[in-house]
């Protein structure tokens, strides 16, 4: 098996502008370096193999966490462990540090990326199906300027994305579910460190009442793309979560699913899991929003 | 391909040197440095073994370029001991509670045990394993590794080292 990647050009732009102008140029020839943990096997194994690659590390631009009016903008090289250590994340978003936490191993999580976690498009990843959960806006920098695109409408294909050759992901930009949210990510995986055989995220908020009041439901690992559960976000909103909601909700999440055969399990055992996940990722948001 | 010029502070020396970009940095470390103590174990990002603490940061060296590592202020096992050439507290300690056996995985466990006691000088067993989920060992079914931890946690703390009842 090779180790050593093909040669390279290597770029270091200190701005997004330089590098935007930089991949312009390249065209189909140069590819962005995040954090380099899904990039960087796939060069080793020669699956990969820009001619050019123009490393994100000196912008500093695309770094931190800040709040602009209700939102909370998080620069696109961010890493999994920036994300764990934000206090006003673990305040105001605390499914973001339960899914970093879930991500590979801590060596991965000081380098890996949310920028690069989101816009590779590697099914496998799980914090695309959290920012459909959390209907995140990705911003994107390209020759012709910014733009946003909603996370429900940037995954298209196994690694294939909104984004146009010569565009970079610079931040996501979330507004937070607000106090007392109930969250919670719960992934099935055969081993620590491993993606997920199949994975849930949910986010709502629950009347006085304890019905639902708003919420959303997501999945990772269990299709081409990430999947936002959309019939069975509309199930859950306005019920009190009964036994029945709940049985419903987990029946139209598995029914858009259409997982891969692989070590994981066979397709109908990863579609159940996904179901199981959502099952118990309602009762654990639940209770938290209950104050659990 | 062009060489790049690199500049780096490791175990203290600084360090001037042209490298290929496609070259790893467990390469560049042991090829080019003659730092063999981080190991090349699975080359796959999983094992740990190349682990060097990087910037505060500890990182798999085979999964990252050496020309990302330029400006960076570098660790490796053998920046480890006192300047008076005794072993450092979790070298010690690995020593004393048989947290090694063949010795492969043992400079990336030493190495990333020494970030994880600055972040958290005094974790539980728990936050132990969490935090060397990233260094995998194939001999000690890592028991020992974990009390070695404990171990020098203990000492750096200036407390007395509490064995776990069986």
């Amino acid at each position: 098996m090779p180790v050593i990647p093909p040669s390279f050009a290597y770029h270091r732009p200190s701005s997004v502008k330089d590098a935007v102008g930089l991949l312009a140029g390249f065209g189909e020839d140069g590819r962005v370096l995040a954090g380099g943990h899904s990039l960087i096997p796939m060069m080793k194994l020669r699956l990969a193999a820009p001619p050019n690659l123009v490393d994100l590390g000196g912008i500093s631009d695309l770094k931190g966490i800040a709040t602009d009016g209700g939102d909370i903008v998080i620069g696109a090289m961010t890493t999994q462990h920036e994300l764990i250590d934000s206090d006003l994340l673990g305040k105001k978003i605390p499914l973001l540090r339960e899914t970093s936490l879930q991500i590979a191993d801590p060596q991965v999580r000081y380098l890996g990326t949310l920028g690069g976690n989101v816009a590779n498009g590697d099914p496998g990843n799980d914090m695309p199906a959290v920012m459909m959960c959390l209907n995140a806006t990705y911003q994107v920098m390209g020759k012709g300027g910014e733009r946003r695109i909603q996370a429900r409408q940037f995954y298209q294909g196994a690694y294939f994305t909104a984004l146009e050759p010569g565009e970079i992901l610079t931040a996501i930009r979330i507004r937070p579910p607000g106090d007392g949210h109930g969250w919670s990510y719960h992934k099935l995986k055969r081993k620590i460190g491993d993606y997920a055989t199949a994975a849930a995220a949910v986010v709502l908020t629950m009347s006085g009442g304890g019905s639902v009041e708003s919420g959303a439901i997501a999945l990772t690992n269990v299709a081409e793309t990430p999947l936002y559960a959309e019939a069975a976000t509309r199930l859950i909103v306005g019920s009190k979560l009964d036994a029945a909601t709940v049985k419903e909700a987990v029946k139209a999440a598995e029914a858009i699913t259409s997982p891969a055969s692989d070590r994981r399990g066979t397709p109908h055992y990863r579609t159940k899991m996904a179901g199981v996940m959502v099952a118990r990722a309602l009762a654990q948001a639940a209770q938290r929003a209950r104050g659990g | 391909m062009a060489k790049s010029q690199v500049s780096m502070k490791v175990n203290g020396d600084q360090i001037d040197a042209l490298v290929e970009p496609r070259t790893l940095l467990i390469h560049f470390l042991r090829e080019q440095l003659s730092l063999t103590g981080p190991h090349i174990g699975c080359e796959t990002s999983h094992c740990g073994a190349c682990t060097v603490d990087l910037d505060g940061k500890s990182v798999k060296s085979c999964t990252m370029f050496a020309v990302q590592a330029n400006g960076a202020d570098i660790r490796t096992i053998e920046g480890m001991a006192n300047a008076d050439g005794t072993l450092h507290v979790i070298q010690e300690a690995f020593r004393e509670m048989h947290g090694l056996q063949c010795g492969f995985c043992t400079p990336g466990m030493i190495t990333r045990a020494w970030r994880l006691l600055q972040e958290n000088p005094n974790p539980s067993e728990s936050e132990i394993r969490f935090g060397i989920a990233g260094n995998l060992c194939r001999c000690t079914g890592y028991q020992n590794i974990v009390k070695a931890i404990q171990y020098a946690a203990a000492k750096l703390n200036g407390v007395p080292f509490q064995e776990a009842a069986e």
